[in-house]
């Protein structure tokens, strides 16, 4: 387990290296293998009609390849680097000096992420609970840029916000409760 | 009221949620786009209701359909309501569909600044974070404007969490509105030295991405990441700055050679791939910057050819991809260590991953070289028979055209190999590229001369089967060849065995299935073809031979006179109309063929490609003017003039070259059939062996056409394969000449001396033919140099802000900017006036020019890079270990100065417990740990192997700080070798100079600068340096670097410089040169200090 542990921290310990080459990344995409679009994440300001072109074709594109294939391609002038989890595509895409591996490194780190968050994640997590899975994005990447390297602080920020929507939320459903119950009165006490 | 809350709460229970949306989705599969439309109008319903919670529970059905692709840019303002909620789970939501729905064209955006900064100075952090968050997705120039004052603030947030977030955008808002970027600058500096790593990461990241786009604007800081990389123990932030580094690297060298050792040994140590690659794309980056004048670094790059040679073995294939990668980018510097690895890029053209054989094929782009050619170019030839799928063989014919074609032909060395090539390559059935070879075919025949005569009969061949390249006209791109075909035979028809057989071919009947413009080609080389003809027959005797041509163009003809491509038709009726008239005139017994020649004469050059372009433009000519008045809007809206002749490109420009150089061409076509009679391969073009069709006269007998499968393709072996192996013997024969040379050379000299038996350098390979490739054309004065075209759109181009000009006009309204400019001249002419007068005087009499002049001064003096500086004073030194060391003041703490000392171990041994002393004084004392006692000594905090060097920090604090003090110290520390270990000692002495505690204090607001002036507080005391010939922006350079001012403003040769120690005392410094003189007037709020502080000034510049 000690050994475990320490293999844990090492892996960490060369994420946060890896993190660090700076990454610029475009936008971010995950589609079913139906090339459903399950979330999209623009860093770059486009028309909607230049996003669905764009998104249109790389759907296409990244399906068109083999599973044998490398996870990168050229595109336009962006790199794109996707990789397939059980059915969803997660598909990004990069400035020609960005690393590569990194970006992968990113991808998987978020797949982690909605793992734990849901619990061994899958597309309907995603489906049913997309703004979820917006927020945990949101506080994993900022602009495009890798803005928080530990998972553990990710998952702590996204906990207490979420704490915070049920409070407000718990406040609310007591609030219809009572008014409910008011309304019940009413109906019981026709005048 | 109560009741409309109640009624609202119901409807609540009722309304679909987004689980009910999406279900309802996944259950009408057939009939999505209506069920969705219901859903919208139900949404529409739920946000006219006052319930905010319904309007959320509305906004959030619509994040998720516009998703699906749903406009919902109609409920941009519903967004905005449900973003201005108290709650923060409506917040939440508004914000989500704000950063999914908004851009820079939506309106509402206007509507929300306001919103926003309430949002940003929230107490609750996840407010501003979601505030932030969004922006960062929705930011338009005027939010950026109006709100980056707000985010700034943000960077100093006590919780990290938001300082982390509000860095990161700044990026953002630097991006929309360039001007924040330099107030801004000083703060995010700052956060490269925050507590928090995460923090620093981010601000390190913005920087690094500034430093990407600008880096020259970024070369200042420099010394401060330097620094941070001595002191920093932190990694990650190490490694940001080496990749920001490489970026700066092209415009200071020196950086580069300090960067090159620390990489390689990461590469060596590291074990994770992503950090090993970035650090061989580093190392490659910074060696293409460095690669002239710096020989040594060959084993760097062996080191990375290596380590990719790994990643390419690897059977991870997104490693495999990135090798060849990362390979090519040291192609274009070094090929040579690149080539020594062709096998292994030859062994991935046959990997099943299309993508890694694509790059590996531009790989070999670079690798040819003229030994190597022929035999690449015969591999991918293999591959092109094997391959599958017309993308892939497409995109290797294209490589395969690109890697001869390089650089103007330069490694063909047997033009016949490279047009055999070309022929072999039109067997391609489907592929897009017919244009592509057809245009390579044009260009050889063009420009190389002595290839015409083998060119031209290859194309006849081509010709003469032309119904196999034909097989599909309309989809099959590959009849473009038969474009270049027909004008090679027609243009250079001289050299035509033949030149009535190719007449014939060019004039069947299938030929009118063909392309419009390829037809047009066809019909006018038969005239030239024709002119041809009949001067060959020309002053026979029988004159059959040449009436019979002209039957057969008559007979012809008309066929394509009834072409419906109107060039194809006009051609044809025009040399139909000719045809009948000199028959006419051959039937008087006339004797035309003089004539007709004449018609096409005339030597064809290449012209550039740039050549248009480079016309200059005469004096006094005004393309953009109107010539006539400009028609109204309706006429010009009529249909465009379609490109008839747009597919023309080469000019059908009439050339019979009369001066080629016959011997030349007589010694060539020798050589050849000699090489041709040796090869048992090569069938001769003798008219017999591949004619089908008959001579000319019988072609009213019907003929059938033969379909021969293989027509262009010898028995047992593709014609361009006889190349290579007549090349080969060639080179052997070539060899074993100059080897038979130099033994005769030998033999005359009686020297022993052993024969070079090394491979042959490039050099030696003599080409097969004495080509001369014809250059192609330039107008007379064309204009020298390529623009340099940067794209205008780049938003990244208007952060190209030089952050260490200072602030000028630009920044400063205008007035104060030039409160003292023209000091210097000013100077001059009042000599006279009374000195003491003078700062006051000056405040009033002032233009604007001046202002912009020293925007101009500036920039021109900023292209002269700074010399390397450095902080760092020698401590003291002795043969086991060198300490240098820098003091810098504490920001929090007024009393307080931190010594950073670097060791550096100059012995074989290994050095071990260091210790640290200073006897204190009564004003300075070394901060010790607590419960140690006044004199104990600190324990450095690691050991130094040979070689090694580190950095250790030791808190001073002191009292008054405005005398330099000098503090007694001694190191101790213990050598250890293999076989003994010792106790050594190093005394030394730290100086404190006064300047040690002022600390760099940007002032910006120049206001505020001038009411310090003037208060009257300061005191005031000069200083004259004499002989200083080092430019003025050297100077304020190196005050600020080590004496830690900042510039406040600068005119010319004169500035304002501020400083504050850390005990709040104001300095401010008026810095004017002229000649060779600079003063100095200084004005502080504690005498002694400013004297010190002055001192020290002098003494630097006395040391340079």
């Amino acid at each position: 387990r000690e050994r475990e542990r320490e293999r844990e921290r090492e892996r960490e310990f060369i994420m946060i290296f890896t993190f660090s080459c700076n990454l610029k990344m475009q936008f971010m995409l995950l589609f079913s293998r139906q090339g459903k679009l399950r979330l999209q994440k623009w860093y770059v300001p486009l028309s909607d009609k230049e996003k669905k072109k764009i998104t249109r074709e790389l759907v296409q594109t990244v399906l068109a390849r083999k599973p044998k294939m490398c996870s990168f391609l050229e595109w336009r002038d962006l790199k794109i680097v996707y990789k397939r989890y059980a059915s969803l595509y997660f598909c990004c895409a990069i400035e020609d000096q960005d690393n590569e591996l990194i970006t992968l490194e990113i991808i998987h780190r978020y797949v982690e992420l909605l793992d734990k968050y849901f619990g061994s994640v899958c597309e309907l997590d995603i489906i049913f609970n997309f703004e979820k899975a917006y927020f945990i994005l949101d506080e994993f990447l900022l602009g495009g840029e890798a803005q928080e390297t530990s998972k553990k602080n990710v998952l702590k920020a996204i906990e207490q916000a979420d704490l915070l929507q049920e409070v407000s939320n718990h406040i609310l459903w007591q609030c219809s409760k009572n008014l409910s119950d008011l309304l019940g009165n009413h109906i019981a006490t026709p005048q | 009221m109560a009741l409309k809350i109640v009624k609202g709460s119901i409807d609540r229970m009722f309304d679909k949620n987004l689980q009910d949306l999406v279900r309802g989705i996944r259950n009408h599969k057939e009939d999505e786009a209506k069920y969705i439309s219901t859903c919208i109008d139900e949404i529409k319903q739920e946000l006219k209701q006052d319930n905010i919670a319904v309007k959320a529970n509305a906004v959030c059905k619509l994040t998720y359909l516009q998703m699906l692709g749903y406009d919902v840019s109609w409920a941009a303002f519903n967004i905005v309501e449900v973003m201005s909620s108290s709650k923060f789970t409506y917040k939440r939501i508004g914000y989500l569909a704000a950063s999914q729905c908004f851009h820079e064209g939506t309106d509402v955006i206007m509507l929300t600044t306001n919103q926003i900064r309430k949002d940003l100075s929230s107490p609750h952090q996840y407010d501003t974070g979601v505030a932030l968050t969004g922006l960062s997705c929705f930011v338009t120039p005027d939010l950026a404007r109006d709100l980056a004052n707000d985010i700034m603030t943000l960077m100093s947030h006590t919780k990290p969490y938001i300082r982390k977030k509000a860095v990161l955008i700044m990026y953002k808002v630097f991006l929309k509105y360039p001007e924040s970027l330099r107030p801004a600058f000083p703060r995010l500096k700052e956060k490269l030295e925050d507590p928090d790593p995460g923090v620093q990461s981010a601000a390190v990241n913005v920087i690094c991405e500034l430093a990407r786009r600008n880096p020259k604007n970024y070369l200042s800081l420099a010394p401060l990441f330097f620094k941070l990389m001595t002191s920093s123990t932190n990694n990650w932030v190490l490694i940001k700055i080496i990749k920001l580094f490489g970026a700066l690297t092209p415009l200071e060298p020196r950086l580069g050679k300090k960067l090159i050792e620390p990489l390689t040994n990461l590469i060596h140590s590291t074990s994770a791939m992503s950090l090993l690659y970035e650090c061989v794309n580093t190392v490659i980056a910074v060696l293409i910057s460095l690669s002239s004048g710096m020989p040594n670094h060959s084993a760097s790059i062996q080191l990375c050819v290596q380590k990719l040679r790994i990643l390419i073995e690897d059977s991870d294939q997104n490693l495999k991809y990135l090798g060849l990668l990362a390979m090519s980018k040291i192609l274009k510097t070094h090929p040579k260590s690149v080539q020594s690895h062709k096998d292994l890029i030859l062994q991935c053209l046959d990997d099943k991953d299309e993508s890694i054989r694509l790059r590996a094929l531009d790989l070999l782009y670079g690798m040819v070289s003229k030994k190597n050619l022929m035999e690449i170019v015969k591999k991918l030839m293999l591959h092109v028979d094997k391959a599958e799928g017309t993308t892939y063989r497409d995109e290797l014919l294209t490589k395969i055209i690109d890697i001869c074609s390089q650089s103007n032909y330069q490694y063909i060395t047997n033009f016949e190999w490279y047009i055999s090539i070309l022929v072999e390559l039109t067997r391609l059935e489907g592929t897009r590229h017919g244009h592509l070879i057809a245009s390579q075919m044009l260009d050889v025949a063009i420009r190389v001369k002595a290839i015409r005569g083998f060119a031209v009969a290859q194309m006849a061949t081509l010709l003469d089967n032309a119904h196999l390249l034909t097989g599909n006209t309309q989809r099959n791109g590959i009849c473009e060849v038969l474009y270049a075909a027909a004008w090679i035979c027609g243009e250079f028809s001289e050299h035509l065995e033949d030149p009535m057989q190719t007449l014939e071919a060019m004039l069947r009947p299938k030929v009118a299935t063909l392309p419009g413009h390829i037809q047009a080609v066809y019909v006018q080389n038969a005239a030239k073809l024709f002119a041809t003809v009949l001067r060959k027959h020309e002053g026979e005797t029988d004159s059959h031979a040449a009436q019979e041509t002209s039957q057969l163009l008559i007979d012809r003809l008309p066929l394509f006179v009834q072409s419906a491509n109107l060039e194809v038709q006009e051609r044809a009726s025009c040399i139909l109309q000719l045809v009948k008239y000199i028959q006419k005139l051959q039937q008087k017994k006339v004797e035309v063929a003089e004539e007709v020649t004449a018609l096409f004469a005339g030597e064809l050059n290449p012209v550039a490609p740039k050549a248009q372009k480079k016309v200059p433009v005469p004096e006094g000519l005004d393309l953009d003017a109107w010539i006539n008045k400009p028609p109204s809007e309706s006429e010009s809206e009529d249909e465009k003039p379609k490109a008839v002749f747009a597919k023309e490109e080469p000019k059908h420009s009439r050339s019979r070259h009369t001066e080629v150089d016959e011997k030349e061409l007589a010694r060539r076509r020798e050589a050849r059939k000699r090489e041709q009679a040796n090869n048992p391969f090569y069938i001769k073009a003798s008219p017999s062996s591949q004619k089908v069709y008959d001579a000319p006269g019988v072609e009213h007998i019907p003929v059938v056409q033969i379909d021969l499968s293989v027509p262009l393709k010898v028995p047992g072996m593709p014609m361009s394969d006889q190349y290579l192996k007549l090349e080969e013997e060639r080179r052997q024969k070539e060899k074993a000449e100059r080897k038979k040379e130099k033994k005769k050379k030998r033999e005359k000299r009686g020297k022993e001396r052993k024969a070079d038996s090394g491979p042959e350098s490039e050099e030696d390979i003599a080409p097969a033919h004495q080509v001369d490739i014809v250059t192609e054309e330039m107008p007379e004065n064309a204009l020298p140099s390529d623009d340099d075209d940067k794209d205008p759109n780049d938003p990244h181009k208007a952060l190209d802000i030089d952050l260490d000009k200072y602030p000028t006009v630009h920044w400063f309204p205008v007035q104060k900017s030039s409160k003292h400019k023209k000091k210097k001249q000013k100077k001059e002419k009042e000599e006279k006036e009374k000195k003491k007068k003078k700062r006051h005087h000056h405040h009033h009499h002032h233009s604007n020019a001046g202002g912009e002049d020293s925007v101009q001064n500036g920039t021109v003096e900023e292209e002269e890079p700074l010399p390397p500086m450095s902080n760092y004073f020698l401590l003291a030194e002795n043969s086991y270990i060198k300490m240098v060391y820098d003091i810098q003041g504490n920001h929090q703490d007024e009393s307080k100065v931190v010594v950073s000392v670097i060791f550096e171990n100059k012995s074989d041994s290994f050095l071990k417990s260091m210790e640290f002393n200073v006897l204190d004084s009564l004003n300075s004392k070394l901060q010790r740990p607590e419960g140690a006692g006044a004199h104990d000594s600190l324990t450095v905090p690691f050991q130094l192997p040979p070689g090694i060097s580190n950095e250790a920090h030791f808190v001073f604090s002191v009292q008054s700080i405005v005398m330099p003090q000098k503090l007694k110290g001694t190191l101790t520390f213990i050598v250890k070798s293999d076989e003994s270990s010792t106790h050594e000692k190093l005394d030394f002495k730290l100086h404190f100079t006064c300047t040690s505690y002022l600390i760099t204090t940007p002032c910006y607001l120049y206001d505020a600068y001038a009411k310090l002036l003037e208060s009257g507080d300061l005191k005031g005391s000069s200083l004259r340096l004499e002989g200083i010939n080092m430019p003025f922006h050297h100077l304020l350079a190196r005050i600020c670097f080590h004496h830690h001012f900042s510039v406040v403003e600068r005119i010319d040769s004169c500035a304002s410089m501020y400083s504050r120690s850390i005990q709040g005392h104001h300095v401010c410094l008026l810095v004017k040169t002229s000649d060779q003189t600079v003063s100095i007037d200084a004005k502080c709020d504690e005498p002694s200090l400013l004297g010190n502080v002055l001192d020290e000034i002098k003494q630097t510049f006395s040391k340079c």
